[in-house]
């Protein structure tokens, strides 16, 4: 693994922030030695081999790999859905062993309830927790206002556009002021506008709480415009294959990011890397093709 | 819900869509055919205007509006049964894998049985004719009900659950505010899939165990409107036949409608705009 680090540059407000970070050294997201495969034991497909990481609090850590990689895989062990064949995974000190109140997820495809308008799907978290009073309608006021959706409260998800459902579901999450929040391709399929609207919006909303969030993309730009910290994955079976920080200044805009020459040298970086990893798995492919044509050559010429 | 204006236009949307045209045009070509082929006198079935002139004298007898009533009656009986006892058991076979496996194995053996094949058994066991024929057009509208609310409740999108668990969801809230909802829509399918086999089954049934001791109207035609059909073949009425055969049609396509509509209020995600 190599580890890139330079001293942090980038200012962190405490005042106005929703979540007060704690000691910062503390990882709050710490996976050790991570394996998984599916199948079963004679046709097992490994999809994470030996993944070991540190998410630090309060920091946005995009995840960026080869598509296919085994990152949503990765999401859904984070999330407690499934369990890791081998390894270690623990958010806040607390072993993962199920879903968990305290992380949100945000999956790659929008999950919002069709039957439910945009404000009822907002309140889902707190009438799941039976919440009462007014403080949970004024948090669904507060985000829906936020994500610019109050018009819209009353719609059904497929009477939004994709950008809009996005944004719904952002604020469906951040009601339940989780201490983590973890994102798997969220701007994924968007148009070019719109994606860089949502970028420019994603990290408004998250300079104002910095709440610790784990991004997954397989975009360079979006990572190095969002991250605090990139961590650069292999090809299948996956891993973290470097560690990058990001020390742009804060509050960033996607043009400055473009003009910037350290964004630039990263780009250059992440680049080399994950041309390097696509490269391997090309070699592998033809290694595979060329063991396969061994083989059957051989067993063609074995009868005579 | 809509006041009269809304109405208004809405009829006026109707009348105007082509959708609306089409579908009078091919009815109305429909019957000529059938016209012409009757007077030409190409097949033994009464013209539609025969069968007319019939209906028109049918209008005023109240015991062919009897016969709606006591099928109409039937249908639903057996559907809304169907329907208490097929949704919370489709829902739960769906939820509790322990009930499926115990409520499966039976359900796949008496699906194939026709209701129809249930009639005999079922005069015998049910104490009055009413409930049997009640008995068996249940049986017509359950299966598909129960079928649909599995398939619906089964196929709900995992994504659904997960995020749901993440926000904190109990069991209960899961299977109220996901699992509930996303299977509406199937049960509407379900519901009106099945009261079109509710028809259908009334009206055999009504053939089958004859009209005799039923209803205060007494008679022949007491015994629904399978019951009239047959009669009125027996009587060699054969316009009668039509007219029986068309308010079978009508009365099913009206249930149906109904359904829709109601199937739309109770699924608003899916219709408004
Ligand atoms: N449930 C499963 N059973 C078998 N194989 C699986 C399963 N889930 C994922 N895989 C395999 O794991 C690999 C990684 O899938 P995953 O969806 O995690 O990739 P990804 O990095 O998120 O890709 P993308 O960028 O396209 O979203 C794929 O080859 C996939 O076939
Ligand atoms: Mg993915």
């Amino acid at each position: 693994m190599t580890v890139v680090s330079t001293p942090q540059l980038s200012a962190r407000p405490s005042a106005g922030s929703l979540e007060r970070p704690p000691a910062a050294s503390a990882g709050v997201i710490e996976a050790r030695d991570v394996s998984k495969s599916y199948g079963s034991a004679r046709f097992a497909k490994t999809v994470i081999r030996d993944c070991s990481f540190t998410i630090a609090s309060g920091k946005l850590t995009v995840m960026i790999g080869p598509s296919g990689c085994g990152k949503s895989t990765l999401i859904r062990l984070l999330a407690g859905f499934e369990r890791p064949n081998s390894g270690t995974i623990s958010i806040g000190g607390k072993s993962v062993t199920e879903p968990g109140r305290d992380r949100l997820v945000l999956f790659q495809e929008s999950a919002l309830f069709p039957w439910m308008t945009t404000y009822d799907n907002i309140m889902f978290g707190p009438r799941a927790r039976a919440e009462r009073g007014v403080e949970p309608r004024r948090r669904a006021e507060f985000l829906l206002d936020k994500v610019g959706l109050g018009a819209f409260r009353r719609r059904y998800p497929t009477q939004l556009s994709g950008g809009m459902q996005r944004r719904a579901e952002l604020a469906r999450a951040m009601i339940n002021e989780p201490r983590v929040m973890i994102l798997d391709e969220p701007f994924r399929g968007l148009d070019a506008m719109t994606k860089k609207l949502m970028q420019e919006y994603y990290a408004n909303l998250y300079e104002e709480t910095r709440r610790t969030t784990f991004f997954v993309t397989t975009d360079i730009d979006e990572a190095i415009f969002l991250a605090d910290q990139i961590l650069v994955m292999t090809n299948v079976p996956t891993k973290v294959r470097a560690v990058i920080d990001v020390n742009l200044p804060r509050p960033r805009r996607l043009e400055d990011v473009i003009e910037n020459d350290d964004a630039n040298q990263i780009k250059m970086q992440v680049l080399s890397l994950l041309h390097e990893e696509a490269m391997k798995s090309f070699a592998h492919g033809s290694k595979a093709a060329a063991d396969f044509i061994d083989a059957y050559s051989k067993r063609v010429r074995k009868p005579s | 819900m809509q006041g009269a204006v809304g109405f208004a236009e809405r009829a006026g949307h109707i009348l105007l869509s082509a959708r609306f045209w089409r579908g009078t045009l091919a009815t109305a070509v429909f019957l000529l055919v059938w016209e012409a082929v009757a007077r030409a006198g190409l097949v033994r079935v009464p013209a539609p205007s025969s069968a007319l002139v019939t209906f028109n004298d049918l209008m005023r007898d109240p015991s062919f509006w009897f016969s709606w009533y006591l099928s109409t009656r039937r249908v639903f009986a057996g559907f809304l049964a169907a329907m208490l006892v097929g949704i919370p058991l489709g829902l739960g076979m769906a939820v509790s894998r322990i009930l499926y496996g115990i409520v499966f194995p039976v359900f796949e053996v008496l699906r194939p049985i026709p209701p129809l094949a249930w009639v005999p058994a079922a005069i015998i066991f049910w104490p009055t004719q009413e409930l049997s024929i009640m008995f068996v057009t249940f049986l017509g509208a359950f299966y598909t009900v129960v079928i649909n609310v599995i398939d619906g409740a089964q196929t709900i999108d995992l994504r659904y659950y997960q995020a749901a668990r993440s926000m904190g969801s109990s069991s209960w809230d899961i299977f109220r505010r996901i699992i509930l909802p996303g299977t509406v829509p199937s049960i509407v399918v379900g519901a009106t899939v099945g009261i079109g086999i509710a028809w259908a089954v009334v009206v055999a049934a009504e053939m089958i165990s004859g009209g005799g001791s039923v209803g205060s109207m007494g008679g022949a035609s007491g015994g629904g409107l399978g019951f009239f059909i047959w009669n009125s073949y027996v009587g060699g009425s054969y316009n009668q036949i039509v007219v029986g055969m068309i308010s079978i049609g009508i009365a099913g396509y009206i249930s149906s409608a109904l359904l829709r509509k109601l199937g739309e209020l109770v699924t608003p995600w899916l219709h408004e705009q």
